[in-house]
């Protein structure tokens, strides 16, 4: 299988003793995990969603799953084990309305902050475990209509320490108002507060005359680059898009609208662009600890370009996208997004309708990859601008705050 | 007036002792002025000394001096968040800053001890410009009965390598100076480069004297290891992308600087090289990979 070839370490604080299993999602192409993560389902009443399409061999240990057979058409209606809020965000996750790591974990936390509100103990029970193992369904459920990201395990896991840490003395109503109050607190440092302090960092680093190339779309560079130009530096954006997503276009969008001017070209035209630039900027998915980036399919070959051209690579990232894994590769833990999304129509023929038909044929259509930290110059977070090498150390100051 | 009284100060402190530092005549000079300075607040004190660090960067405008201003300024801050009644505050900083200093004097000689050990007998060793860091570590290498060679750049436009060779023929050295453009020519002969360094940034690169980065680029492109000697009062909060990036206040003197209209026209006086291209920094922390000054610098300043 292709992960007899790979292997994930997977760090964390463990004890020698205690061996710490592969999360299931990797391992699709091994039946026992299967069987036992079906299991699982069946008992908290979430449907199984199934595979779709062949899968390329060497990915066959992840999942792939069609866009056309979102999770929710499974669930009876009204579904009395999710809760509606997370109904729809699962759907929203699994159709790509929300998409982005941010926008997926603010959603995630405002639909949290809904499923709290709605809470009411039941009798005999504690709020601090109750809670707890209500949210573990809704996890299950979300995590079958896409993939958590790192962002989203991170808010996770500070959620479920807060509603832990609530003393049972307290009141039901206290204990939810100090709740909604966290998640609020959550979203205003790490994500809102994170942004201004890295914009503060970014725009020193941008001069005037300078010429920045950004790849797809990232909430935070939007945000740094719009916010160079209120504070009138004079540059220009280079935007690169791909295929099947093209989501430059939605970041040309947002960029053309405050007046920054604007060129959009395709990846494969980036070698013949790429002279022109002086300073290439990157948002990630997640950093992993042993410094390499992780972030849309796509971001590597920019950075390994334009290391080739002698220009500096950027990466913008908050902390709270700051994980414990290590990966050295993207094949052993990746995302496989629905191969229909590959077939073009151009001129009324599309020319892989019938692809199913042709057995040696696959489609693969992967979401994220992994850059080393060679290629990259600067890491700019909220607590300053790092090397990428040094992630494990802001990992290991962050840890001894807690 | 009272800040002209400070430069000439930390003027005839460099002119009485050559041997010494800049940034620590900078921190010296502080301290004096701390123990001159009539404020009445914590925060006027902290004002004062701001614009006292200013000048002086004004003065002698090395990253040296300006890495010592911020660390000053650094331990300033926390001292001041110990002890909010200011007389009281005073009396411990100056005490804490004499201590500081002390520590500071023997750190030459730690990195000393700590370098000479990777030289070995029979070594060829490749310098650049004239440094005491790496005068020093020769100094040690050669009591320590090694028997070495050394070639140094001529380093223009100061030729400030021809100096280092007189120090170190005094030294009983056998010593040799070559061209600037000579560097590649003499590579394939050296065994390991030494170089010292006025600053190292947060990247793990370091601001040295203009020829650094091509003597870096050539020990890459031979294989030779490229290691770096400074001390820790070095490290500044720095983080160029390439040579454009160093700003401007850094490059040229100070004269230079308030002399002249058009930069463009200038020599700079240093160039920053980038931490794929050196091996080990020896400082009185202890023997750093490149990547390791960031760990250090993020204990030192969050």
């Amino acid at each position: 299988s292709g992960l007899g070839m790979f292997s994930t370490i997977i760090c964390g604080f463990l004890s020698p003793l205690v061996v710490k299993r592969l999360p299931e999602h990797v391992q699709v192409d091994d039946p026992a995990v299967v069987k036992r993560l079906a299991k699982k389902l069946e008992r908290q009443q979430i449907p199984l969603r199934s595979d779709y399409g062949y899968k390329v061999s060497l990915f066959s240990h992840l999942h792939q799953y069609s866009r056309k057979a979102p999770l929710t058409q499974l669930l009876s209606i009204p579904s009395t084990v999710i809760h509606p809020s997370i109904v729809r965000l699962g759907l929203q996750y699994s159709q790509g309305i929300v998409a982005g790591s941010n926008a997926r974990s603010v959603a995630l936390l405002h639909a949290f902050k809904q499923v709290i509100r709605d809470y009411t103990t039941p009798p005999n029970e504690e709020l601090s475990r109750d809670l707890v193992n209500k949210l573990k369904p809704y996890i299950s459920f979300l995590n079958q209509c896409r993939p958590l990201s790192a962002s989203m395990g991170n808010a996770i896991k500070y959620i479920k320490k807060e509603i832990s840490n609530i003393p049972s003395q307290c009141k039901e109503e206290e204990a939810k108002t100090k709740l909604l109050k966290c998640i609020d607190r959550y979203i205003e440092e790490k994500i809102v507060l994170a942004a201004k302090a890295i914009s503060k960092y970014a725009i020193e680093k941008i001069s005037d005359g300078d010429v920045i190339l950004v790849y797809g779309c990232s909430s935070l560079v939007n945000h740094i680059l719009c916010e160079a130009f209120e504070k009138s530096r004079k540059f220009r954006v280079i935007v690169v898009d791909s295929r099947p997503r093209l989501e430059g276009r939605e970041a040309l969008r947002r960029l053309v609208q405050r007046g920054i001017s604007c060129t959009y070209v395709l990846i494969s035209a980036l070698s013949y662009i790429l002279p022109e630039v002086s300073k290439v900027f990157l948002g990630a998915h997640a950093l992993l600890a042993n410094g390499y980036v992780m972030s849309r399919v796509g971001t590597s070959q920019i950075a390994l370009v334009a290391r080739t051209f002698n220009v500096p690579v950027l990466v913008c990232c908050e902390t709270y996208k700051f994980c414990e894994r290590v990966q050295t590769d993207s094949f052993v833990s990746n995302e496989l997004d629905d191969p229909d999304d590959l077939m073009v129509t151009r001129k009324g023929k599309t020319q892989l309708e019938n692809w199913q038909d042709v057995s040696s044929l696959g489609l693969l259509n992967l979401v994220y990859d992994v850059t080393p930290p060679d290629f990259v110059d600067l890491v700019i977070t909220d607590l300053g601008m790092i090397p990428c090498t040094s992630v494990p150390v802001v990992l290991r100051v962050k840890n001894l705050d807690q | 007036q009272e800040e002209k009284r400070l430069v000439e100060y930390f003027r005839t402190q460099v002119r009485q002792d050559p041997e010494v530092p800049s940034a620590v005549a900078a921190i010296r000079t502080l301290l004096e002025f701390l123990k001159r300075d009539q404020s009445e607040t914590i925060l006027g004190l902290r004002e004062n000394l701001t614009q006292t660090i200013r000048r002086l960067e004004e003065a002698d405008s090395s990253v040296a001096v300006s890495s010592g201003g911020e660390l000053f300024l650094r331990f300033i801050s926390l001292t001041s968040l110990e002890h909010p009644d200011l007389s009281q505050c005073k009396k411990v900083m100056v005490e804490r800053g004499e201590l500081f200093l002390k520590k500071i004097s023997l750190s030459r000689s730690k990195v000393a001890k700590l370098c000479h050990t990777f030289i070995k007998d029979g070594a060829k060793i490749l310098t650049h410009s004239s440094s005491r860091v790496v005068l020093k570590v020769l100094e040690s290498a050669a009591a320590d009965k090694k028997r070495f060679t050394v070639y140094v750049t001529e380093s223009q436009p100061d030729s400030a390598g021809r100096q280092m060779a007189d120090k170190l023929q005094n030294l009983n050295i056998p010593v040799t100076v070559v061209l600037d453009a000579a560097v590649g020519y003499i590579m394939e002969k050296v065994d390991l480069v030494i170089v010292g360094a006025e600053g190292v940034v947060e990247s793990g690169g370091i601001i040295n004297k203009i020829g650094t980065y091509q003597l870096a680029v050539c020990s890459k492109a031979h294989n030779k290891p490229f290691y770096v000697v400074a001390e820790s009062f070095k490290f500044v909060r720095l983080y160029p992308l390439n040579q454009q990036d160093v700003p401007e206040r850094f490059k040229y003197k100070a004269d230079t600087l308030k002399a002249v209209e058009d930069l463009a026209e200038e020599h700079p006086m240093i160039d920053y090289t980038p931490p794929s291209l050196i091996t080990l920094i020896f400082t009185d922390l202890g023997v750093l990979t490149p990547s390791a000054v960031s760990d250090e610098l993020i204990k030192l300043y969050l």
